[in-house]
C-alpha cells in the first residue's frame, strides 16, 4: 500500500520536474537576451537539484543528496559569475 | 522499492503530499518563466520553485528518511539553508545586471539613472545652504 503511494507520487513528481526543466530549457533557447538565458539556466539547475532529491526518496539512499548539494553550490557560483560577466564584461576584476 | 514497504501508511501519504506539492509549485514557476512577457516579470517566477518547491521536496525527504532510519535525518536542512541564502543573492545580482544593460542601451520601460538627478538635487541643496551661510554672515 505505502509502496504504491510512494512510487506513484514520486513518478508524477518526477514528470512534473521534467516538464519544468523543459520549460527552463525552452526559455534558455528562445530567451531574447542574455539575462533571460541565465535566468533559464538558474531555474534549470534548481529543477535538476529537486529531481535528484526525488531520486533519493525513490531509491532510499542518501548518495543523491550529496549530488544535489554539489549541484546547488556550483549552480549558485555559476549564476553569480554570469551575472558579474553581464554587468562588467569580466568575472574577476 | 524495497524500502517503501517498510514505511507506515501515514508517512507515505505525507511524503506523497509534500513531493507533489513541491514539484507542482516548481512546474508552475517554470511555466511562469516561459509565459511572462518581460525579463523583470520573469525573474519572479522561478523563486516559486526555490521557496516552496524546494521546501516541499526537502520536507518530504526529511519525513521519509526520518521514518526509514528511525532517527532524525536533518541533513536536508543544509540544502534548505543554502538555497534560502543564495537565491536572493543570485537573482538580485542578475536583475541589477539586466537593469544596467537596459539603462546603458536606453531601452523603453526602464527608469533612467537615478544618480544624475540625485547629484543635481545634492548640488542644489549645497548651494542653497551656502547662500544661507553667506546671508547669515
Amino acid at each position: 500500500m505505502s509502496a504504491t503511494i510512494l512510487i506513484w507520487s514520486v513518478t508524477i513528481a518526477q514528470l512534473f520536474l521534467l516538464a519544468a526543466m523543459a520549460c527552463a530549457v525552452a526559455r534558455m533557447v528562445i530567451g531574447p537576451r542574455a539575462q533571460d538565458r541565465v535566468l533559464g539556466f538558474d531555474a534549470l539547475y534548481v529543477c535538476a537539484m529537486l529531481l535528484l532529491l526525488t531520486f533519493g526518496i525513490r531509491t532510499g539512499t542518501t548518495i543523491y543528496f550529496e549530488a544535489a548539494l554539489v549541484i546547488s553550490l556550483l549552480g549558485f557560483v555559476s549564476t553569480v559569475a554570469l551575472a558579474k560577466f553581464l554587468m562588467r564584461g569580466e568575472v574577476i576584476e | 522499492m524495497t524500502h517503501a514497504a517498510d514505511l507506515p501508511a501515514w508517512a507515505a501519504l505525507l511524503t506523497a503530499f509534500f513531493v507533489l506539492l513541491g514539484s507542482g509549485l516548481t512546474l508552475l514557476g517554470a511555466i511562469g518563466l516561459l509565459r511572462f512577457g518581460s525579463f523583470y516579470e520573469r525573474v519572479h517566477a522561478p523563486t516559486l520553485g526555490t521557496t516552496w518547491g524546494a521546501g516541499g521536496i526537502l520536507i518530504a525527504s526529511i519525513i521519509c528518511f526520518t521514518v526509514l532510519q528511525s532517527r532524525p535525518a536533518l541533513h536536508e536542512i543544509l540544502i534548505a539553508a543554502f538555497v534560502i541564502v543564495t537565491t536572493p543573492v543570485s537573482l538580485m545580482l542578475l536583475a541589477r545586471a539586466a537593469l544596467y544593460r537596459d539603462r546603458t542601451e536606453n531601452n523603453d520601460g526602464v527608469p533612467a539613472f537615478e544618480a544624475e538627478s540625485e547629484r543635481a538635487e545634492e548640488e542644489a541643496a549645497q548651494t542653497s545652504s551656502a547662500q544661507k551661510q553667506i546671508k547669515g554672515q
